[in-house]
């Protein structure tokens, strides 16, 4: 039997520190955490840096390190740094050495690397293979990324456990390997230890309260029981299987390296008040090993601006305004700056009106006013910045008709115009074939000794 | 006819990866399950997203009284036509729409 404690989806959430050592109080085996994924957005991965700020990083990473000093077993964290870059699980490690030195800790630390170099794997372009939806890769659009990660698999959580370390930093991981390294490893039910882990990975999210973070998963022979530990929380069969459907297009079916779980025949039945047992979970071992890649590469820069429409008039002929507006500044755009349609990218949000949902929108409700926000992009910042500029004018008096008086809108910044910086895409969709599941990734590990 | 969200007990939607969107309709009981399979074609959904019905996988959890779609996302997750970096959005498109029920 292995027991996993899981604070939080992802460290910067925050979670119910009275849960928390509720938690610990049940002498977990491994306490293992989330840093992050795709979810966030391209720009993480692109620039290989953290969306959670440094400070809640830190307030909730302490107490994890006091947590696993206090029950000496280890703490894992997987995708380090919301994108799981080797720059991302360095910046961790720093954290966890000035943590170390605050608290006087003396810890073995594994880094786990999973950063991929380009050209490695354009030597392997055989090896690489398109997922759905199918994107093209070639030794260019390998080249062309700033940063491609690998999402490391069990095998790798397990290869850091067996170093021995008290803390494990690992890079881009699947959301599940970190929990479900140390039950396979202890021998547990595959099955379960797969069906678990995802049930987990966003901590008390599978419970009746998703903000206190903090569950409990007991993995045996058979399956796993999932409790949550905030006071008053439970789980109930339906909020547990309800998370298998969770960011997963196929509710049934889970990919992993090295095989897929099926939670077909899995049932889930009411322990206890609090506790939901699941068994009948299937682990199908596939004939490859493969891991899936991500990269994400610069699309340009861009600078946005933001006027407010209130005057209904104009709030009615939101779409006609911007429409007549727009055809008005890709005219100036290209006589002003001797600029080109494929030179710059001009597109307007009319947020209170479609800016979600853009032309699926069904509600023509009319709002009291309107966001019209204006996103250039270009090759470069200053170009953008310049378009922006350009613009700016127009966005403040532009009329209607021409014959009516000078209209007037609210703009809430001054400059009015501001400048995002890069802005990434992500361009791989596909899996690596890997005769030895280390072949693309690196360990690391260092004695921090203070105290 | 009824508003989708004042039958089902929560729709929610998500990315599933930055090339996929998937909408979950908790549909509460077998009454409001059956009802919601029945009025909601896969085809009144792909119409309602613009997008090929063949591109969308339904799938019917009748232990979870769950209506589950699955569809490649219009645009990847974070391009420059990406409204809704979490996806999160469309979920209302459904909730607000008018079912034959």
């Amino acid at each position: 039997m292995t027991r996993i404690l899981i604070p939080n989806g992802a460290i910067g959430l925050g979670f119910d520190e009275a849960a928390l050592w509720r938690g610990v109080d049940m002498q977990p085996d491994a306490i293992c955490v989330d840093g992050g994924s795709t979810d966030s957005g391209p720009h993480y991965l692109g620039t290989g840096t953290s969306k959670y700020s440094r400070a809640s990083t830190m307030a909730e990473w302490r107490i994890l390190m006091q947590a696993r000093a206090k029950l000496g077993v280890p703490l894992i964290v997987g995708t380090a740094g919301t994108c799981g870059t080797d720059s991302t699980v360095d910046w961790m490690f720093r954290i966890t050495c000035d943590l170390a030195t605050e608290l006087g800790q003396s810890v073995k630390i594994a880094r786990l690397y999973s950063s991929q170099n380009a050209e490695w794997l354009a030597d392997r372009l055989d090896h690489i293979s398109p997922l759905w939806p199918e994107m093209p890769v070639t030794r260019e659009i390998l080249s062309g990324c700033n940063n491609i990660v690998a999402l490391a698999g069990a095998e790798h959580i397990s290869a850091a456990l067996q170093t021995g370390a008290d803390i494990i930093i690992a890079g881009r991981t699947t959301d599940t390997a970190t929990i479900a390294a140390l039950p396979l490893l202890n021998g547990d039910h595959a099955g379960g230890a797969w069906h678990g882990a995802k049930i987990g990975e966003c901590g008390a999210l599978c419970s009746t309260n998703p903000t206190s973070g903090v569950i409990v998963i007991e993995f045996d022979d058979q399956g796993f029981t999932v409790q949550p530990m905030a006071e008053g929380a439970i789980c109930t069969p339906q909020s547990v299987a309800a998370h298998m459907l969770y960011e997963n297009a196929d509710p049934d079916i889970l990919s992993e390296p090295g095989g897929h779980l099926d939670v077909t025949a899995a049932t889930y039945n009411q322990l206890d008040p609090r506790a939901v047992r699941v068994t009948g979970s299937n682990w199908a071992p596939s004939d490859r090993y493969t891991v899936k890649l991500e990269g994400a590469r610069c699309a340009g820069y861009q600078s946005c601006s933001l006027v407010l429409l209130r005057e209904q008039r104009y709030v009615e002929n939101a779409s006609k305004w911007v429409d007549r507006l727009a055809t008005f500044l890709h005219g100036e755009i290209r006589s002003r700056m001797g600029l080109t349609a494929d030179d710059y990218d001009l597109s307007f949000r009319l947020i209170g009106q479609n800016a979600t949902l853009g032309a699926l929108e069904t509600n023509t409700a009319t709002p009291a006013e309107i966001g019209v926000l204006a996103i250039i992009t270009a090759q470069e910042q200053a170009t953008a910045n310049e378009i922006a500029k350009l613009c700016n004018p127009f966005l403040l008096h532009y009329p209607l008709s021409d014959d009516e008086p000078q209209a007037t809108f609210a703009f809430p910044f001054s400059p009015a115009e501001w400048d995002k910086g890069a802005v990434h895409e992500f361009c791989l969709n596909h899996t690596l074939t890997l005769k030895n599941p280390m072949d693309a990734f690196r360990l690391q590990v260092d004695e921090v000794t203070h105290g | 006819m009824a508003r989708l969200a004042d039958i089902a007990s929560k729709i929610r939607s998500k990315n599933a990866g930055p090339f996929a969107l998937t909408i979950d309709i908790f549909c509460g009981d077998s009454d409001s399950y059956n009802a919601i399979c029945n009025a909601l074609s896969t085809s009144r959904v792909a119409s309602l997203y613009q997008t090929a019905e063949t591109g969308i996988k339904r799938y019917e959890l009748s232990d979870l009284k769950v209506l589950k779609f699955s569809m490649p996302r219009p645009n990847i997750q974070g391009s420059l036509a990406d409204r809704d970096m979490h996806a999160s959005g469309w979920a209302w498109l459904l909730a607000e729409l008018d079912v034959n029920i």
